[in-house]
């Protein structure tokens, strides 16, 4: 056996760099395109280099107010990684013991990924209208002055939240599985030998134990929620996310402050994600300190 | 610490339609080290683990000093457990580890931190005291579950395994300082182990476990030199099990005879294999109608009579050196 190469291993290392370039290769393009020159177009050559159109969105994109959709969005998606991590937390404790009909939810719930994403959302906008109808013939009938000014239930924090949490909470529910099949039980079994509650027993056990997965399930349910745009479109009320925003500017904006906005975005999720990782940084280091401190 | 007597009265589990554990009758007196020991799989973890109450009876009675505890929660029955591979609490350091059945009945930090160092040093663990279990090797950690355990001063400490995670030198060491700590602290030990050895140094009391029964139960001598069945000294080891017309009978592997063909004897053998074992030799024999047999010979013994694998000698053994065993 000699320790050469064979050809497969060139064959497959270039095969590998064709993915990372495919996949990397759109974000990288869109980043170097957005610092564009002032007289620079949507594609390559560079005309020279600038922060010009990152400064031309600052100002904001004419008729669209993008950074209330950049709030909306920041404000959704941190209410859609909140409940996720919660609700899928509690679903998979449940799991962990078996209860009546535990398979068909499973299956409800992993059917919610596998249906067409835009066929979940039109189906959802269609069920707030028929909502909506109900309660307009309603007040109606009856004369109900209050609901005069009423127009629709839909809205960000209504339809658009549970389009985005059909999304998040499967997966949510999923990583909680994986959390919870590794988990040894003997834990929770020592708490308990010792007196602790079943309470005290998830607070100063089982959680702190599988803190670093809950922090994974919050960044997997806002980066979804981030950039979600099949499930929202047809839920999200009268105003929209970012994501859905740079949806419609592609077709209206002929210039690269769409790639600064693409750029902006991005960074937005890298900062999430790296602060995440920062904490749990931080956390191990203050373990070594106590460490150093105690030797 | 003041120690309870515990007594089994034909405590039985059942998952489904298995029996893990078999209406088992047992008392085990105060201040006793008690080793249950069995194959796998024979109902000796199930029935520590019925013991401590991470089981539920599904018959029978778990008796502690004076209370019936069948239906107390583990905390209260005034058991302590020590799980295999101990289950330290990852995230905690060893002081935390001791101080958290403390901290769960509320007691204050600074006391509960003292009590915590108190047990460490009880096991010589206080210098490691700010060490998580992962920076500890497994000695380290067995002594912090020790201590774990022992902080909520409890009557009977419950032992899963605690010497199978240890490398074979360290586990002699620290089988000698858990028999120390049992006599010190005058409470029983039930420890639950599938080795033969470690029940004969450790326990007052040997209970050999089969198929969810008690096959035998005993001090480490009684069940040794009198084995109630063959499953008794064939586990037990050191033992010749040999059908014979009226029966079953154990020879100790030290008490049969090897002589030349011809010679009187009560069975004849085949050598299979001879090893050396340091102290002696062991011979192992193929005999017509039997299992093998084993002999074991002092080096002179073996000197005065070299043998060598094939050949055919006659086995015999002494009227009183006859055991019998249940069939």
């Amino acid at each position: 056996m000699s320790d050469r190469r064979t050809a497969g291993f060139y064959w497959l290392a270039a095969l590998f760099a064709l993915f990372v370039l495919f996949l990397y290769g759109p974000m990288i393009t869109i980043f170097v395109l957005s610092f564009q020159g002032p007289q620079g177009g949507l594609t390559f050559p560079m005309n020279g280099v600038s922060l010009h159109w990152f400064s031309h969105l600052w100002e904001g994109l004419g008729v669209v107010d993008i950074w209330a959709a950049f709030r909306r969005s920041l404000k959704l998606g941190s209410i859609v990684m909140v409940l996720t991590v919660v609700l899928s937390l509690l679903a998979g404790l449940a799991y962990r013991k078996r209860f009546p009909g535990s398979n068909l939810l499973f299956y409800v719930v992993v059917a919610s990924l596998i249906v067409p994403s835009i066929v979940v959302s039109l189906g959802i906008g269609l069920e707030f209208r028929l909502v909506d109808d109900a309660i307009k013939s309603l007040s109606d009938t009856f004369g109900w002055s209050f609901l005069d000014g009423y127009t629709t239930a839909m809205g960000l924090y209504t339809s658009g939240l549970g389009a985005q949490l059909t999304w998040t909470l499967p997966f949510g529910l999923l990583i909680c599985f994986a959390i919870f099949n590794r988990f040894d039980r003997r834990y929770e079994e020592a708490a308990r030998d010792l007196g602790a509650t079943p309470w005290q027993s998830f607070a100063h056990v089982v959680l702190p134990i599988i803190a670093p997965s809950v922090v994974g399930i919050g960044l997997f349910g806002f980066t979804l929620s981030w950039d979600e745009v099949a499930r929202s479109s047809q839920a999200i009320g009268d105003v929209n996310t970012l994501p859905l925003e740079l949806t419609g500017l592609t077709t209206t904006v002929t210039n690269p402050e769409i790639y600064a906005l693409g750029t902006l975005t991005t960074g937005v999720s890298f900062i999430v994600i790296f602060t995440a990782l920062g904490l749990m940084q931080m956390l191990r280091r203050r373990t070594a300190r106590a460490l150093r401190a105690a030797a | 610490m003041s120690g309870s007597s515990l007594e089994l009265a034909a405590l039985t589990k059942a998952y489904g339609s298995t029996v893990a554990v078999d209406a088992i009758d047992l008392k085990v007196p105060a201040n006793t080290y008690c080793c249950l020991l069995g194959p796998s799989g024979c109902g000796k973890t199930s029935t520590l683990r019925l013991v401590a109450g991470h089981e539920t009876a599904t018959a029978g009675d778990i008796i502690i000093g004076p209370t019936n505890v069948t239906e107390l929660p583990p905390a209260q029955r005034g058991t302590a457990m020590m799980f295999q591979s101990y289950a330290l609490f990852p995230h905690l350091t060893s002081a935390d580890n001791v101080a958290f059945s403390l901290k769960v009945r509320g007691v204050p930090k600074a006391e509960r931190r003292a009590s915590a160092m108190d047990m460490l040093g009880l096991v010589h663990m206080e210098p490691y005291a700010e060490r998580l279990p992962a920076q500890l090797s497994g000695g380290q950690q067995q002594r912090v579950a020790l201590a774990r355990a022992l902080i909520t001063r409890p009557q009977i400490l419950l032992l899963d395994e605690p010497l199978s995670a240890l490398d074979p030198f360290l586990r002699i060491k620290v089988r000698a300082e858990l028999k120390r700590l049992q006599k010190e602290l005058g409470i029983s030990f039930l420890h639950v182990t599938h080795s033969q050895d470690e029940a004969m140094a450790l326990a007052d009391l040997v209970v050999l476990m089969n198929g969810g029964r008690i096959e035998q139960a005993g001090t480490p001598r009684e069940v040794f030199n009198a084995p109630r069945t063959a499953f008794v000294a064939q586990f037990m080891g050191g033992h010749n099990v040999i059908a014979t017309g009226s029966g079953p009978i154990a020879v100790r592997a030290d008490r049969v005879k090897l002589r030349r063909a011809g010679e009187p004897g009560r069975l004849s053998g085949t050598v299979r294999g001879i090893e050396y074992q340091g102290t002696h030799l062991q011979v192992t024999l193929a005999s017509p109608d039997q299992s093998d047999l084993t002999a074991l010979m002092n080096e002179a013994e073996f000197d005065a009579v070299p043998l060598k694998p094939g050949e055919t000698l006659a086995v015999d053994w002494s009227e009183q050196d006859i055991h019998r065993l249940n069939a």
